[in-house]
């Protein structure tokens, strides 16, 4: 008898082993799938936007295609060079803008500001990360827009224009990526470079910034990242015609502005050239995350 | 002869020291009359007097005042942090502060290049004069960093290559001939005794180098301001045995030329290389004098505790 | 005790004090006069700040003016009619939309990042892959993601514009967000706890959901709601998604059309001059959830720190 339930006592141990085993590794295996779905999620994206986008522009042409200077959609002419052409120069633009200003503002906030204004500034950049870009694009319409039309004339979509807004649009992005590279450099190369008599500034920009360069770089290309894909505040306001702009206040198109105004034509062979478009933008954007991830790896 | 002359003006008037002392140094900023009068009123402010420690050996024989400190107070907050500080600190000896963690000898050591600015809550009462001027007073404080240079507690090379990180402080002073900052990179590390060492990998990275390397790295990058004065805030302390001799024999070598300062936990190192010693407790100067002096013959009962080690 | 005496005694009132440490603002513009480089970097410095500052505060109190002008409660009104464009329906799609992709984003982000840091060592490759993968979503912009689901969904699956549709499209976006706040989250928490519970012959499971994941849970949340101010700032891949129209009826249905309150702005703005002062007040509106949504996400963030 003693030994029967001494039998059945181990047995029932062992089963409860048994599950919880299995549990452990049925859990094991759903957390798995979850990192599974990511790249899953890349890999049906990226499959989608090929498979539609590489027949289209075998279609059209790859020359046609990526050096074709004329771009409208209800005339059939696919060819995205204008478009290219008004993504570099609208993610320069937003550069010249964001960056000097960016890079700046997160060495006040890192070296300079006093903890009550910090309080205030902290979360007024979080915000200015948060506001959604097409309230960005309303404001550049209603304010921007009529100010750089008084200033430099014309009918003021422009360069100048999707410069000045995409530019305050990536701060966010700049400040605060500078500005942990910028803390996360140790305070003993701030202190040695000040031991030497240099001055603060000195100390700033020949030791912390070289120290955070990285970070830095990251800071930019996530930048860069963000404005080539901007496309509601774009839209609004780059005028939207595809040319090569010859001076800073002629209109201009990009890749994302022209998939979002030409979706209206968004059937068969228009459809997969903007198809097409989107999958440039793709790439472009693969780029950037390696370029990043490269950096990341530099860091460490 | 010339020690003579200076130790009858000290002993006779030390706020005159500056003139001689300015022909040493005749570019400086420093060197400006009409300071002490202003900075000499916030000294009579305190209401304690501080007591006066002057390290007067048994020969008599000594060497010109480079640091007098009058009544010296400093809070961090609301903290008391040094109290009625006074003391002398003479040129081209080693001077060595000793006494427990958190006495004070290190923040006393920051006082004396003013990187105690750097800390907001940090307020300091009292008078420090350097070749008689007023440290705290209408000072250049980027010109009076690059006097009084400093070497940190753990080695901070800059993560450039050796040869920028020693010509980084003279090109901050406006030098920017690559000859002439040849000459310094080379000069710099013969002095701080590891030029053999590194000079096939002056354009590695210093974040490469050892320990030891990159302390005498640093010590090398604070030669090459040519300062007057070299403060040490526990130079070894991060260091191995064999690096810490090496790092104590340049020391003994460099105070010919320069006045130096050095923080040390390590009392047998304190005996070993300082002429003068200094014993702080709980933010009190308890007592100051020739090393000798301190070490054996102690004057205060507190003093002779700590070094035989009955507390701290 | 005797070193908490000592430090008491220490104290002394410092407010009488006149320090001599205080460098007067002459006496740094004297210094600054011999370093003018270093003079420049300081204006330039606070020139970039003032600027910033500036264009923060010009839309976010241009906007609010506009808006509260504009302002009726009207545009709050249940029934949106042609004569009264209330916001209220668009508001209700984004909070529907807003739900769901959490939800689904929510449970894929963190089993994605308990795997990554609970489970997988950093240099297995296949971590790496998820890694760049996360990378990658991160950073593909929303007219992509629109295309996609417009293909995918909308085309392909057959559904039309849908609210699921948009979802799921937000959720793609949002999942890789979720899933880095809670690897840091999950970082956070001190080793000793997984040992304490280990220790206690707790599986690896238990300790998950009984000692780790209660700890990161203020990250977690924090990642949550920066998630929902995505999908509420979001525009162009609900567009093509879930559908863009200035009158939206309430949805039955999650596979019915419905637009957020972004898409909804942009539908007005498209308008040409109509609703120009509606569309200030939607964006007053979608300026105020921002607010409310970033100093959510920061109070709970530093909860967080708080705790270890």
């Amino acid at each position: 008898m003693q030994q029967q339930a001494q039998a059945a006592a181990e047995e029932s141990v062992a089963k409860i082993h048994v599950g919880a085993a299995v549990r452990e590794v049925g859990m094991k295996v759903i957390f798995a799938i979850a990192a599974v779905i990511f790249v899953a999620a890349v890999l049906v994206i990226c499959i989608y936007l090929f498979a539609r986008a590489i027949p289209g522009v075998s279609e059209i042409g790859w020359i046609n295609f990526f050096f074709g200077e004329d771009w409208a959609l209800g005339m059939d002419l696919f060819g995205i060079g204008t478009l290219i052409v008004g993504t570099c120069l609208s993610t320069v633009g937003a550069l010249v803008v964001g960056v000097p200003i960016g890079l700046l503002t997160a060495v006040f906030m890192a070296f300079y500001c006093p903890r009550w204004l910090y309080k205030f500034l902290k979360p007024l950049t979080n915000i200015l990360a948060g506001i959604p870009s097409i309230v960005y694009g309303y404001f550049g319409l209603k304010v921007v827009i009529p100010l750089v039309r008084n200033a430099f004339g014309g009918a003021g979509f422009n360069l100048i224009t999707s410069s000045l807004v995409l530019g305050v649009m990536i701060l966010p992005t700049i400040i605060s990526i500078t500005e942990n590279s910028l803390r996360a450099v140790p305070k003993s190369y701030y202190e040695g470079s000040l031991a030497l008599g240099a001055t603060k500034e000195r100390a700033i920009f020949r030791t912390m910034f070289p120290a955070a360069s990285s970070g830095v770089m990251t800071a930019i290309i996530l930048g860069v990242g963000r404005a080539i894909g901007e496309t509601a505040a774009i839209t609004l306001l780059c005028g939207n015609i595809a040319q090569f702009p010859t001076s800073l206040t002629d209109p201009f198109v990009t890749l994302a502005s022209a998939i979002s105004s030409g979706m209206g034509y968004s059937s068969g062979l228009r459809l997969e050239a903007l198809v097409g478009c989107a999958a440039v933008l793709f790439v472009f954007v693969l780029i950037i995350t390696v370029l990043i991830m490269l950096l990341k790896k530099k860091a460490r | 002869m010339k020690f003579d002359l200076f130790k009858k003006k000290n002993a006779a008037a030390p706020q005159e020291a500056p003139a001689a002392e300015a022909e040493a140094a005749p570019a400086d900023a420093f060197a400006k009359s009409g300071i002490k009068v202003e900075s000499a009123g916030h000294a009579f402010k305190t209401a304690r007097t501080g007591t006066e420690h002057a390290a007067v050996g048994a020969d008599g024989e000594e060497k010109p005042v480079k640091f007098k400190v009058n009544e010296l107070n400093l809070y961090y907050g609301k903290f008391w942090a040094l109290k009625n500080i006074g003391m002398e600190i003479r040129e081209k000896e080693i001077t060595a502060f000793i006494g427990p963690s958190g006495c004070g000898k290190s923040t006393f050591l920051k006082t004396l290049n003013r990187m105690n600015d750097l800390i907001p809550d940090c307020k300091i009462t009292g008078e420090v004069l350097i070749d008689g001027v007023d440290l705290y007073g209408k000072v250049d404080i980027n010109t009076l960093r690059k006097r009084v240079g400093m070497v940190f507690q753990k080695p901070n090379p800059f993560p450039m290559s050796v040869y920028d990180n020693i010509a980084y402080g003279p090109r901050t002073h406006g030098i920017r001939k690559k000859a002439e900052l040849d000459e310094i990179v080379e000069r710099s590390l013969r002095q701080a005794a590891i030029w053999d060492e590194l000079k096939d990998r002056l354009k590695k990275s210093a974040l490469g180098l050892s320990g030891g390397q990159q302390q005498r790295l640093c010590i090398a990058r604070t030669l090459a301001v040519e300062p007057e004065v070299v403060l040490m805030d526990e130079p070894t302390s991060a260091l191995d045995p064999i690096s810490t001799s090496k790092i104590e024999e340049l020391a003994q070598d460099l105070k010919k030329d320069y006045t130096i300062v050095i923080v040390t936990h390590n009392m047998q190192q304190a005996a070993r290389i300082s002429d003068k010693t200094a014993f702080f407790l709980l933010g009190d100067l308890i007592e100051y004098g020739k090393t000798d002096d301190v070490f054996n013959r102690p004057a205060d009962k507190r003093t002779e505790d700590y070094i035989t080690g009955r507390f701290g | 005790m005797a070193k908490e005496l000592v430090l008491r005694e220490g104290e002394v009132d410092v407010s009488q004090i006149v320090p001599i440490n205080r460098q007067r603002v002459s006496d740094k513009f004297h210094a600054y006069c011999k370093k003018p480089g270093s003079f420049t970097m300081l204006i330039l410095i606070l020139l970039a700040t003032a600027i910033t500052l500036g264009a923060v505060l010009w839309i976010l109190l241009y906007t609010a003016i506009q808006g509260f002008a504009n302002f009726r409660f009207e545009l709050f009104a249940w029934e949106h009619t042609s004569s009264n464009v209330s916001m209220m329906p668009a508001l209700i799609n984004t909070l529907t939309i807003a739900f769901f992709s959490l939800i689904m984003a929510g449970v894929v982000g963190i089993f994605a990042a308990i795997f990554m840091v609970e489970y997988a060592k950093s240099t297995n490759v296949f971590v790496k892959i998820v890694r760049i993968a996360a990378e990658t979503l991160a950073g593909i912009p929303s007219i992509v993601y629109g295309i996609f689901g417009m293909i995918f969904f909308v085309r392909m699956l057959g559904w039309g514009n849908t609210l699921l549709g948009g979802a799921i499209t937000m959720a793609m976006m949002i999942m890789p967000l979720i899933m880095r706040t809670t690897e840091e989250a999950l970082k956070a928490v001190p080793d000793s706890f997984r040992e304490g519970s280990f220790a206690l012959g707790a599986g690896k499971l238990r300790t998950i959901f009984r000692i780790i994941l209660p700890a990161a849970v203020p990250g977690i949340i924090s990642g949550i709601i920066l998630g929902l101010g995505r999908v509420v700032g979001e525009t162009m891949a609900l567009v093509y998604t879930a559908g863009a129209t200035l009158d939206p009826a309430y949805p039955s249905g999650l596979m019915q059309s419905g637009s957020t309150l972004t898409v909804y702005l942009y539908a007005l703005i498209n308008e040409g001059n109509d609703f120009l002062g509606e569309a200030w007040a939607v964006a007053t509106v979608l300026i105020i959830l921002t607010v409310i949504i970033n100093g959510l996400a920061e109070f709970i963030g530093n909860k967080l720190k708080k705790e270890y």
